[in-house]
């Protein structure tokens, strides 16, 4: 196994005007390797969503070092860090984040257009990603014609196009009820099956259970950082691709 | 490479976003509709008055030295020249004997008289007595008939030649070659039609005048009049030369000692042109200068438009940055949708001033120069892009951490 994310004693300040200051993430250090599951545990305001943004290449550390698949990513550039969300990283988040006025197939090429691929090509993946979420008929729909299922299976399709080195899933059932957020742990299982890795934020305890690593952050530091020995799987594949 | 795939959808993204917001679209595209069409109309006015001064200035003459007590263009103190001595029509053949540049001279002199024909009747028409050799001293052509002969000039026959609009007037269903008008109730006979002219300076086009010769306008009219000798050069590579001989011709004529200035003065088309030139400047400059102001208070509303279609948005440049959209990519988005409004805008502008542009050639001939479509649609995408930047710099500079949680 490669490594894939090294975070060394990152920390994370917010200037909140005067004197004052917040401190996110007081020296995370953290190592991933490729093709794992791990879940980012911690209740709100613990410093996840932080740690996740600048593992997600959306931020920067304000100290400590980001080496992204060997390439050290905490002191690029705006355009730079895009072109690395771009092409490594896909999201899938809580509140889907679908453009509204654009077809799910529009949605899902979307990351395509800003990596320059060509039309046709673009099309091309596109249509075979979402037929591989189980959506290839609901292409021209617009997300408020789908549910919130469907929604995020769209997202972890537009997600997925690029073939990214990460999947980052925050929060991905936060807005689903129990059936169909059943619907995408099996899918992001699936997808770490088929040998990407996946990193997820929640604070739910029982879907961070589908991981095969659960780290804690509490008061912006690791507080614990073990192996899921009873993890929760799901025998039925039910989207094979 | 990018930059086609990105201007695609960055146009897709304009129209689907100027199609959701319809209304407010329309309203905002209608300052720079608003601006686009003065601009336009402002434009064809001004090509309207150029151009009926280059047709009036033709009419003149381009070859013609027009000899006269007084300047056209008063550039000389008004109390030093309003004493000269009167030219005299008898001038014209003396000229005629010693130019050498001289092609066809012609006395001019004119009288407002009223002029019938049965019941119709031009109250003050211009009656204007000179030579037969005036019609090859003119700029303008007979277009129907002739004008009158040597013979006929030299006698004093009672016999005209009328401007198109004095034959419209009098002659409204007929052919007026062969008819006797009645000027001041002396009859002559209509040999001949002036082509229409046109033009700005009523008083000097050939439209409005009715042509006698000299012999007989003296003795029914009078001859102390303000008389113009009209010389035709020969050689129109050389009409300064001519003037100087002129000059010279002059002077000998009115008996004018060596050192004592000219009593008179030598007048063409050049001076005109050169008079006007300046003032059409200043015309068309004021003129676009304000019209221009309105364009400019349509591009401020754009500028709004677009703050608020990028505040409106924030979440979805969040998604389009957390994917990897460069910063690029999101100025040319917003640039292309405020560029796409603004040149809507233009082309509606113009095709609603195309028809007003048709009611402007009503009362001043004119039409939409084909070059200021090409500079509208220039300058709306011009406006679009320059109100549409500081908007899209601010969207394309947005942190997608807080673009994504803006709600």
């Amino acid at each position: 196994m490669s490594t894939m994310i090294e975070l060394k004693n990152i920390t994370k300040m917010y200037d909140m005007g005067g004197a004052e200051e917040v401190h996110a993430l007081q020296g995370v250090s953290v190592t991933l390797q490729k093709n794992e599951y791990v879940a980012i545990m911690g209740p709100s305001g613990s410093g996840k969503s932080t740690l996740m943004n600048i593992i997600g290449c959306l931020d920067t550390p304000t100290s400590g070092q980001y080496i992204f698949n060997g390439v050290n990513v905490s002191e690029m550039s705006d355009n730079e860090l895009a072109r690395v969300r771009n092409r490594e990283i896909g999201f899938v988040f809580q509140t889907f984040n679908l453009l509204a006025r654009s077809d799910a197939l529009h949605n899902v090429e979307l990351p395509l257009i800003y990596a320059g691929t060509p039309a046709a090509e673009r099309r091309r993946k596109a249509m075979e990603t979402l037929t591989s979420v189980g959506l290839g008929d609901r292409a021209r729909h617009k997300p408020n014609e789908l549910s919130g299922g469907q929604r995020q299976r769209v997202a972890v399709a537009r997600a997925l196009v690029t073939s990214p080195s990460i999947i980052l899933a925050d929060e991905p059932t936060g807005n689903l009820d129990t059936k169909t957020g059943e619907e995408i742990m099996i899918l992001l299982e699936e997808l770490h099956r088929l040998g990407n890795t996946i990193i997820l934020v929640t604070h739910e305890a029982d879907i961070a259970e589908h991981a095969h690593r659960v780290i804690r952050i509490r008061d912006g530091k690791v507080e614990s950082d073990e192996s899921n020995g009873h993890r929760r799987t799901y025998k039925t594949a039910a989207h094979a691709s | 490479m990018h930059f086609l795939t990105e201007l695609k959808e960055g146009l897709l993204i304009s129209f689907r976003a100027i199609r959701a917001n319809k209304m407010r679209s329309v309203l905002t595209t209608l300052g720079i509709v608003i601006g686009i069409v003065s601009v336009t109309l402002m434009s064809t006015a001004i090509e309207g008055v150029n151009r009926a001064f280059d047709k009036s200035a033709k009419a003149f003459g381009t070859d013609v030295l027009y000899i006269e007590k007084f300047p056209w263009v008063n550039s000389e103190d008004w109390a030093s020249i309003r004493n000269r001595r009167d030219l005299k029509a008898s001038y014209a053949a003396q000229i005629e004997r010693k130019s050498s540049f001289a092609d066809a001279v012609a006395p001019v002199m004119a009288t407002r008289r009223p002029v019938t024909y049965l019941s119709n009747t031009i109250d003050d028409g211009l009656v204007t007595g000179t030579t037969s050799e005036y019609s090859s001293a003119a700029g303008v052509t007979v277009e129907d008939g002739r004008f009158f002969n040597a013979e006929e000039s030299g006698g004093g026959r009672p016999v005209c030649a009328i401007g198109a609009t004095v034959a419209e007037n009098l002659f409204p269903k007929e052919d007026p070659i062969g008819k006797t008008l009645r000027v001041a109730g002396h009859p002559f006979t209509v040999v001949g039609v002036f082509e229409k002219q046109g033009g700005l300076f009523g008083e000097f086009t050939s439209d409005t005048r009715i042509y006698v010769p000299l012999v007989a306008f003296q003795s029914f009219f009078g001859g102390r009049r303000y008389v113009t000798i009209q010389v035709k050069v020969s050689d129109i590579k050389r009409m300064e030369d001519a003037k100087i001989e002129l000059e010279g011709v002059m002077r000998t004529i009115r008996n004018i000692l060596p050192g004592k200035a000219n009593d008179f003065n030598i007048n063409q088309q050049e001076i005109l042109t050169q008079t006007f030139a300046p003032i059409s400047l200043v015309i068309a400059s004021i003129g676009l200068f304000i019209t221009g102001l309105s364009l400019f208070v349509g591009g401020i509303g754009i500028m709004n438009i677009m703050f608020v279609s990028v505040t409106e948005r924030t979440k979805e440049i969040g998604i389009r940055k957390a994917i990897g959209a460069p910063r690029r990519s999101i100025l040319m988005q917003f640039l292309s949708e405020s560029a796409a409004l603004c040149l809507m805008g233009g082309l509606i502008g113009l095709i609603v001033s195309y028809p007003l542009s048709l009611i402007v050639d009503q009362f001043l001939p004119t039409s939409m120069p084909l070059s200021i479509v090409f500079i509208s649609i220039l300058i709306s995408l011009t406006v679009g892009v320059i109100s549409g930047f500081l908007p899209a710099y601010r969207a394309a500079r947005m942190d997608p951490v807080e673009a994504l949680r803006y709600e």
